[in-house]
């Protein structure tokens, strides 16, 4: 099939950027939407004109690396009930003829580096504010000495699934992180070996999100829908559960 | 143990720069909101005592004036501690939204070329914001109107509560009708969204099914209040009241 490709081509991080038209024939909708994008850079390459950047790895929705916004729908899940990467999507999901615009993530936290790829740093600095458990390496205690419950320990998991892919605070119309933020808090408040560190982790990690530049969270809800791993609102329930109750004890007090 | 990697302002604890958070700011505007919700539930509901007759609702109207808590308080207390409170509710919540406001035209600091394609936004959700300021402009109207009583519109100063209802609503005046209509349908949009953000926000989403309980209830306290505030001026209007 033909496409009509709109595209943010942006050199780098201060310079001003705009879309710009580009026609692709030969397209297959068995391509995914990150192979058509190979086919227009080697077109591009051919017709010695840079090709766009964007940012990919696994290929296989499991990195978190992909991710622009089709259409105006990040990964372009638009109203589709199966939960997407853009690496996942394929070019099936278009028809011939058919103008696709593609924009980087946008949001103050993300500048952009170069055309679609984005610097999402700021989420590994809300990761290193608290996202983690301390423990003393050693051997390794008997695997069933700290029991974990079913249906906590399933909570847990589903929100590790978490790829730090970004959609949600691209999606988000304050641009906040909070449903990342809350994917880590979720994942490892419902585990015991979170428990420890789990009021200072919380102020720290909520501390980090708002110091990093993202907006405030007003329950809109548009983070859930593009979430290619559907970690859910109610993680962020768990989130603010969880901060607020931490105010009233003494973590984090000191300074250090 | 977690560390603050990146705080911006190193001189103060992980606790203080929590307590400065987006989150703290949610809250107190999530306990603001529902104080104002529930006076709004029974201003609504003291507003029908007129449909009994004249004499009940201005004993009620002096009875808030001068009564409640007597003997407690001395008369005439009660009434400027509630609002003294009310007012508090309204600053506290309205400079949190403004700093939210901010924080939030800072983070989205780009626009999408291609309108952003938002599924579960409501028009409520949307419109929290400028909803709000035009509600606070609403507010000081009507207490312009029926509290101090500089702007008459169909009673005088000696007009009793009562009168004073039924001047401003009637059929000549039912301009003023037509404002209030405005006025309630604003407030509650701001009510459909914020009350169920409010629980939200105090971590009372616990799954998909208290998502819908609480935007279900959301819709029913909202709906409440546009029938409940509207039942008098519109009975009056068509003279159904007299
Ligand atoms: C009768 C008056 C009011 C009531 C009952 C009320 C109620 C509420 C409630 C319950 C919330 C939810 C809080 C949360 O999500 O944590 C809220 C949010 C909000 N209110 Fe109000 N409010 C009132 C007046 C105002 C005024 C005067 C303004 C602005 C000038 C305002 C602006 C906002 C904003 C911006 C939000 C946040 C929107 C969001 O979370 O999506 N409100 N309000
Ligand atoms: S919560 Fe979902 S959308 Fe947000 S970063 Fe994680 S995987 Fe991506
Ligand atoms: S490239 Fe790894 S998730 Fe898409």
């Amino acid at each position: 099939m033909k496409i009509t490709l709109r595209i943010w081509r942006q050199a780098n991080k201060d310079a001003q950027g705009k879309m710009q038209t580009y026609q692709l024939d030969n397209v297959s909708e068995e391509m995914s939407f990150l192979e058509m994008l190979d086919l227009l850079n080697e077109q591009l390459t051919d017709q010695d004109v840079e090709p766009v950047a964007f940012d990919h790895d696994c290929r296989e929705g499991i990195c978190g690396m992909c991710g622009v916004v089709i259409n105006g729908a990040p990964h372009g899940r638009y109203n589709s009930p199966v939960a997407t990467t853009t690496c996942q999507l394929h070019m099936r999901n278009f028809k011939d003829g058919d103008v696709i615009d593609i924009e980087p993530w946008r949001a103050g936290a993300f500048p952009v580096i170069k055309d679609l790829a984005v610097d999402r740093s700021a989420f590994d600095r809300i990761i290193q504010a608290g996202g983690y458990i301390s423990v003393n390496t050693g051997s390794a205690p008997d695997a069933h000495s700290t029991p974990a419950p079913k249906r906590e320990a399933d909570k847990a998991f589903d929100a590790a699934t978490c790829i730090g892919c970004g959609a949600c605070v691209a999606a988000c119309p304050n641009s906040s992180g909070m449903l990342f933020t809350s994917a880590k808090i979720a994942h490892l408040a419902n585990l015991p070996q979170g428990q420890p560190e789990r009021r200072l982790r919380v102020k720290a990690m909520v501390a980090a999100h708002d110091e990093n530049g993202f907006g405030g969270c007003t329950n809109v809800g548009e983070c859930a829908a593009v979430c290619p791993k559907s970690i859910p609102l109610e993680s962020i329930g768990q989130l603010n559960r969880d901060l607020i109750a931490s105010l009233f004890r003494g973590d984090g007090r000191t300074i250090s | 143990m977690p560390v603050a990697t990146t705080s911006a302002t190193p001189s103060l604890s992980v606790h203080q720069r929590a307590l400065r958070s987006n989150v703290v700011k949610k809250a107190i505007m999530a306990v603001t909101g529902l104080v104002l919700i529930t006076f709004l539930l029974f201003h609504m509901f003291g507003n029908l005592k007129m449909f009994v007759d004249a004499e009940a609702y201005n004993h009620y109207a002096s009875w808030l004036h001068d009564d409640i808590l007597y003997p407690i308080l001395p008369h005439g207390w009660f009434i400027w501690i509630f609002r003294v409170v009310l007012l508090a509710c309204l600053v506290g919540h309205v400079y949190c939204a403004a700093s939210l406001w901010r924080a939030a035209r800072h983070a989205r600091s780009s626009k999408y070329v291609h309108a952003a394609h938002r599924p579960e936004q409501t028009y409520a959700a949307r419109t929290m914001r400028v909803g709000g300021v035009i509600l606070l402009l609403l507010v000081i109207f009507h207490l312009l109107m029926f509290t101090t009583r500089s702007v008459q519109i169909g009673f005088d100063s000696a007009s009793t509560p009562y009168e004073m209802m039924i001047g401003a609503f009637s059929l000549e005046n039912w301009w003023v009708v037509l404002i209030y209509a405005i006025f309630v349908g604003v407030v509650c949009m701001h009510v459909r969204h914020g009350f169920w953000s409010a629980f939200t926000t105090l971590g009372a989403n616990v799954g998909p099914n208290a998502r819908i309980a609480l935007n279900c209830l959301a819709y029913f306290v909202a709906v409440l209040l546009f029938v409940g505030f509207m039942l008098p001026p519109v009975a009056i209007m068509f003279g159904m009241v007299n």
